[in-house]
């Protein structure tokens, strides 16, 4: 989807600094210590958050609305170890940090989150940050679960040794954060500049002063570490088991499918029937003419025939949300490390590339945290390959139409889950097979190592799961009502121009008839041809120029979308046009977000190229085997 | 001394040097792999490797092949 991946920022003007004036705030803290839910908080803006390290790679910023600082701008960094950058996202948070990121302020005051679960280790980060001169506020993040978990820091005694104040808070519920309003109230109009001579610091740079450091002010402050979640231990002894680890990872994979379609599609049906009523309401309302054909037979078709989905890909991301959230995602990579290494990939890839089932361009983004360019830029280069929810509306249009509902284990698993689950396969597969060809050919490195920090399992919260559904919705209308109504309403000019012709001698149809003879093979039609020309802006809007076209065909106009495909496609020209999907590059905005992050032109019009010769080769081939099977 | 990926499940053992190029070495440094640090094995990946291991109550993932080149003092049994 185009533009679904940007987090909602703002914009910022950069100005010069004056000294005793605060103007930006910037979040600093070790990574997965909860930087971005805060941010959220302060901000009320919805930056991504969920329980794995590496989510943030890039600066975010939002005024400070939460505690009624709109004066303010807060900066949201991707979380740090230490402050010698060694992959591209800590690069980031080093640079602003220093005032050296280009369109990025220099902070004037820094916010440094931190876990409180882990207190001992998560100071080390303190001695550099403190180094750097700036008024600090130090924040204790998650101090309800290390108090429940009976842990215990004298936060007096602690602000006592750093020199700097220091708060307990908790950023999931939101307590403590008047501490913050506090402080920058405090220093909001003379800001002294702290003397970092005045604190016994460490020696820059060296790890081991820096602990010896850090385990001296833990336990001069009677910090009492919290007992680890037993739980988490617990879990992982069943969930990364030799043999029910990886059981359970196919098992969870199989049921999400399955809930999609035997939840999801009943949903899906009755929001269509829905759609469908209202629409000839409607259409009754306005009677007999070209304005009534332009909204109902144009706009309303096209636009429904994707909305219907709606029910079913938000339930895939109530599953993606509940996996992300607990924890589990990073067992997963560590499951299938293994795999990811047989290809001569970093096992770090995979938490990429199972975002990339969202959405391509986040997932290209957070290749950030791959440290070797290579791996990096191979992962960039095979991600558009994984299914991301863009393909949905089609697949299921497809499956719907053309798979009858066998069951194959069952009420547990059947055929349409089947199919979808192996067209999710087939994305995997690609990607890993690409990912094989350019590891021994253009992109050979050297193995990178792998090194993965397993966060605790949480419980998902309603609140954060609730937002994610919620803000997944909104960008899904939001694309039905701008690009795919925009294309509808084309298409439907188009297909009626010029005046009083039929379908087929319309400007639409000839153009389909010239693009015909290319995609025949494939057993796709004129009308699927359109589909394809029109989906190289975003793949879901084929969907919606299906609706119109069939809509504006008098054979076809009171058919439903399904009826209609079923009427005019043959099983192997169907099954083409989903396998053509799994491989072809129809996303504007995944080729611009290549050609950003590897800063070439090269990259993306490769992967272009190679990505539709693949995806045409091998709709031909499943068209010809299909054809002569059946 | 012995490497800590020859280590068993359940063992404990002192970080005694990481063999490791700088970047990598530095990495692991600020996330807890410092000298005199204790570690317990905790578990090994369902294929056998990578290996988690604990330090410092965080729980981290490590291929054998670097593993291979943290030289470690064995302690104790651990767990």
């Amino acid at each position: 989807m185009s533009d679904c991946c940007a987090a909602e920022t703002i914009e910022i003007k950069v100005e010069p600094r004056v000294s005793g004036k605060v103007r930006t705030v910037a979040l600093v803290g070790p990574p997965n210590s909860g930087k971005s839910t805060l941010f959220n908080r302060l901000t009320g803006l919805r930056a991504k958050v969920a329980n794995y390290p590496g989510v943030t790679v890039e600066q975010h910023f939002g005024k400070l609305n939460g505690i009624g600082r709109s004066d303010l701008t807060l900066i949201d960094l991707p979380g740090i170890y230490g402050l010698d950058s060694y992959s591209e996202d800590a690069r980031v948070a080093v640079d602003v940090l220093h005032g050296e990121m280009p369109g990025t302020p220099a902070p004037d005051a820094i916010l440094l989150v931190l876990d409180s679960l882990h207190l001992r280790r998560q100071l080390t980060l303190a001695a550099p940050v403190l180094a750097l001169g700036l008024p600090t506020l130090v924040l204790l993040n998650m101090s309800d679960l290390m108090e429940t978990r009976g842990g215990e820091v004298d936060t007096l005694a602690l602000a006592r040794e750093l020199g700097v104040p220091v708060a307990k808070i908790s950023a999931t519920r939101g307590t403590g954060l008047d501490s913050i309003a506090h402080f920058l109230d405090r220093k909001g109009e003379t800001l002294q500049p702290r003397n970092p001579a005045k604190l016994e610091l460490p020696v820059v740079g060296n790890a081991r002063s820096y602990r010896q450091w850090a385990t001296g002010i833990s336990t001069r402050t009677k910090y009492k570490a919290p007992l680890s979640s037993e739980w988490t231990r617990k879990l992982d002894r069943f969930l990364l088991h030799r043999i029910f680890g990886p059981l359970l990872f196919l098992a969870v994979v199989i049921s999400v499918f399955q809930v999609v379609f035997s939840i999801g599609q009943p949903l899906s049906n009755a929001f269509g029937d829905l759609l469908n009523a209202a629409g000839s309401k409607i259409g009754m309302f306005l009677g007999h003419g070209w304005f009534e054909s332009l909204l109902i037979d144009g706009i309303w078709k096209g636009v429904a025939s994707v909305l219907v989905f709606l029910p079913q890909i938000l339930l895939l991301f109530l599953f993606i949300g509940v996996l992300e959230d607990s924890g589990y995602l990073a067992r997963a990579a560590l499951i299938a490390d293994r795999v990811m290494r047989s290809i001569g990939l970093n096992g770090k890839a995979f938490i990429p590339l199972l975002s990339a089932y969202a959405c391509a361009v986040p997932a290209i983004m957070a290749t950030r945290t791959i440290e070797n360019k290579r791996d990096r830029f191979a992962t960039i280069l095979v991600a558009p390959f994984m299914t991301c929810s863009a393909r949905l509306p089609i697949y299921l249009l497809m499956i719907a139409a053309f798979v009858p509902n066998k069951p194959i284990i069952g009420e547990f698993f059947g055929l349409r889950a089947a199919v979808m689950l192996s067209l999710y396969l087939l994305g995997f597969l690609a990607a890993l097979f690409t990912a094989r060809l350019l590891k021994s050919s253009i992109l050979k490195a050297a193995s990178a190592p792998f090194i993965l920090e397993l966060p605790q399992y949480r419980l998902p919260t309603l609140r954060s799961l609730g937002l994610r559904v919620v803000d997944r919705g909104k960008v899904f209308l939001k694309q039905a009502g701008t690009i795919i109504l925009c294309v509808t309403v084309v298409l439907w000019f188009l297909s009626h121009i010029p005046f009083h012709s039929t379908l087929p001698d319309s400007v639409i149809g000839h153009v389909g008839r010239w693009i015909e003879p290319v995609i025949h093979p494939l057993g796709f039609n004129w009308k699927i041809g359109i589909g394809l020309l029109s989906s190289i802006i975003a793949r879901e809007v084929i969907v919606g120029t299906l609706g119109t076209l069939y809509g504006a065909d008098p054979a076809t106009h009171s058919l439903s979308l399904q009826a209609a495909l079923r009427h005019d496609l043959t099983l192997g020209g169907a099954m083409a046009l989903v396998v053509f999907f799994a491989f072809a590059m129809q996303c504007t905005s995944t080729l611009a977000i290549v050609r950003r992050e590897t800063n070439s032109w090269k990259w993306p019009a490769l992967q272009f190229a190679y990505m539709s010769v693949l995806a045409y080769t091998a709709a031909l081939a499943v068209n010809q085997i299909i054809s002569h099977l059946f | 001394m012995n490497a800590l990926s020859e280590l068993g499940i359940g063992k404990m053992a002192i970080v005694e040097r990481l063999d490791l190029p700088e970047e990598v070495g530095h990495h692991l440094m600020h996330m807890g792999f410092i000298p005199e640090a204790r570690i317990v094995v905790v578990r090994r990946a369902p294929a056998g490797d990578p290996t988690v291991y604990a330090i410092d109550g965080f729980e981290i993932a490590l291929r054998r092949e670097t593993a291979r080149s943290i030289r470690v003092q064995v302690v104790e049994e651990g767990l």
